[in-house]
């Protein structure tokens, strides 16, 4: 992989934290994230972890804007979600489909470029750097159905590296990924990290969690710890994590009915 | 030799002028139905095509029994239901957990129903099967003019809206991601098709109308590798289909869509088998290549 320290980047660090203020997220009335509050500092890395069923995907997609808040706020520090560059978990990414790896980068340039707008020396050259950082340096004219599921992912990053997002949202970006190309990534990261964006990734392996994010938000529908990684991954808030999630009662009380219950 | 030859396959079209017009319908019919046939089938649409063809029959048999076997009337009608069937089917599965293709399915089984009855009310079972399978030999100009509209409209309309419309074939959810309304270039694209079944009523006739537009889609897919050679390709198909579909139906005295339709199954056989990423030429064993 080549290195542009110098390069230039149009208003890419983010301006403001995102901040969720009592965020409740729900599947027909039931919680996938319960009460949810906190900030994603300007320029902060953060893994979130927990169990399955534990929220991770779906608190993504509303930071992401493609599921609607049911209570609560999420400020976004005045960026519209659109702004922000999102790589879902197995993206709904038809593979066979008739596109080069060029035209599949070249999305990325969508905000730039609109419907009609050309695509000039300029944007041209950008998504050549842009294959070049991911090490797919001359697989521009491939098919995208020739590539192996690590190559693809390594597309996406590259489209995701020419939306030149301030915030980044990855979900789950290794699943099924090998070593290697795992490491090259995970180095796009930290330069993404080192030029000023906020990254949010929804991850898995906590080795990985503990050498390269230095934010970790534990999630288990309710937060159970959030702040630095050292802190949050211990064997006690772990153990509360898993303990937490699985259940699920099918005729649950109210949340706000449970509360006005209990005497103050 | 030559006599021969210009016997079977110029002397129809020279000395008849219904078969011209038959063959320009023809070749009006490919350039729209073409590509739009492609991004069918690279949506995984390529049934729903089929459905809608059976959707749309309630509009033109009204349009059928107030003003007769008039491709205008009767595509207004299909025009109408066929959008109200792809837009329901569309709120449907957008609101609820049913899937596009099952809400379809829903929609298109009723819509045929009501057809079938609405003619059957009133015409005797010739005008049944007029609608059903068209009559390509009997186009009129006004009905020339109609076709060659819609295959105008549609490649531009796909030219306006090629960008959006192939990236939410692609990656739908990106493309909401960074604020592209897909769900406008969707409907948009179902007019697309709408519209060219409408085309394809008086020349195939409603059911088949959508043979015209798959069969040289799958086709294609046999010999391009790219998006706009798949679409060039299926125009292709489809008016060579056309042409030798009209032939064997001038000398054999057949029923022209069929014929037109069984041409496009022959043409996907033999790209099937020979085409350049058919089944023949990649099992043949060939040296690979050095990285």
């Amino acid at each position: 992989m080549s290195h542009h320290p110098t390069r230039s980047v149009r208003g890419n660090s983010a301006p403001a934290p995102i901040r969720l203020d009592n965020v409740t997220l729900t599947y027909q009335r039931h919680p996938a994230v319960h009460h949810l509050s906190g900030c994603f500092e300007p320029g902060s890395l953060t893994a979130v972890i927990g169990p399955n069923g534990a929220g991770k995907s779906t608190l993504i997609k509303a930071l992401a804007g493609s599921m609607v808040v049911g209570e609560g706020h999420i400020d976004r520090g005045g960026l519209s979600p659109r702004h922000y560059g999102y790589l879902p978990q197995a993206a709904e990414v038809d593979r066979s489909f008739p596109l080069s790896v060029f035209d599949t980068v070249a999305m990325g340039d969508w905000h730039r470029l609109g419907l009609f707008g050309g695509m000039k020396k300029g944007d041209v050259a950008r998504v050549l750097a842009a294959l070049d950082d991911v090490g797919l340096a001359g697989f521009e004219q491939r098919r995208i159905s020739e590539l192996s599921a690590g190559q693809f992912q390594r597309v996406l990053f590259a489209r995701l590296m020419l939306q030149d997002a301030p915030v980044i949202l990855l979900d789950e970006p290794f699943n099924a990924i090998d070593e290697r190309t795992t490491q090259d990534l995970l180095q796009l990261i930290q330069r993404w990290h080192g030029q000023g964006r906020t990254l949010i990734a929804v991850l898995h392996d906590l080795r990985q969690v503990r050498r390269h994010f230095p934010q970790t938000l534990l999630l288990a529908r309710e937060p159970i710890a959030w702040g630095e990684t050292a802190w949050v991954i211990d064997d006690d808030a772990l153990s509360r994590a898993n303990m937490m999630t699985e259940h699920w009662q099918e005729n649950a009380p109210s949340c706000a009915a449970l509360a006005a219950q209990e005497p103050i | 030799m030559l006599e021969t030859l210009y016997t079977w396959l110029l002397a129809p079209f020279v000395d008849f002028g219904f078969m011209r017009r038959a063959l320009v319908a023809c070749l009006a019919l490919g350039l729209g139905a073409g590509p739009v046939g492609v991004l069918l089938m690279l949506r995984r649409m390529s049934l729903v095509g089929d459905a809608m063809s059976h959707a749309v029959l309630p509009g033109a048999a009204v349009g059928f029994l107030v003003a007769g076997l008039s491709l205008p009337a009767m595509g207004l009608g299909g025009l109408v239901v066929g959008l109200a069937v792809a837009l329901l089917s569309g709120l449907v599965s957008r609101t609820t957990l049913v899937r596009e293709d099952a809400s379809f399915a829903g929609f298109y089984l009723t819509s045929l129903a009501a057809g079938v009855l609405l003619v059957s009310l009133r015409g005797s079972s010739v005008d049944l099967l007029h609608v059903l399978f068209g009559t390509i030999l009997a186009i009129d100009p006004s009905a020339l003019y109609l076709i060659a509209g819609i295959a105008s409209l549609t490649l531009v309309l796909l030219a306006l809206i090629y960008r959006p419309l192939v990236m939410e074939c692609f990656d739908p959810g990106y493309l909401r991601a960074v604020g592209g309304r897909g769900y406008l270039y969707h409907v948009l694209f179902l007019l697309l098709v709408v519209l060219n079944l409408v085309a394809g009523f008086q020349s195939l006739g409603t059911l088949m109308a959508v043979g015209l537009m798959m069969l040289p889609a799958i086709a294609a897919r046999f010999w391009a590798v790219s998006l706009p050679g798949m679409m060039l390709t299926a125009m292709l198909v489809a008016f060579v289909a056309g042409l030798i579909g009209l032939i064997v139906s001038f000398h054999l005295g057949v029923a022209s869509g069929p014929a037109i339709v069984l041409s496009a199954s022959g043409i996907y056989l033999l790209s099937f088998l020979f085409g350049r990423l058919g089944v023949l030429r990649q099992r043949r064993l060939r040296p690979h290549l050095a990285g």
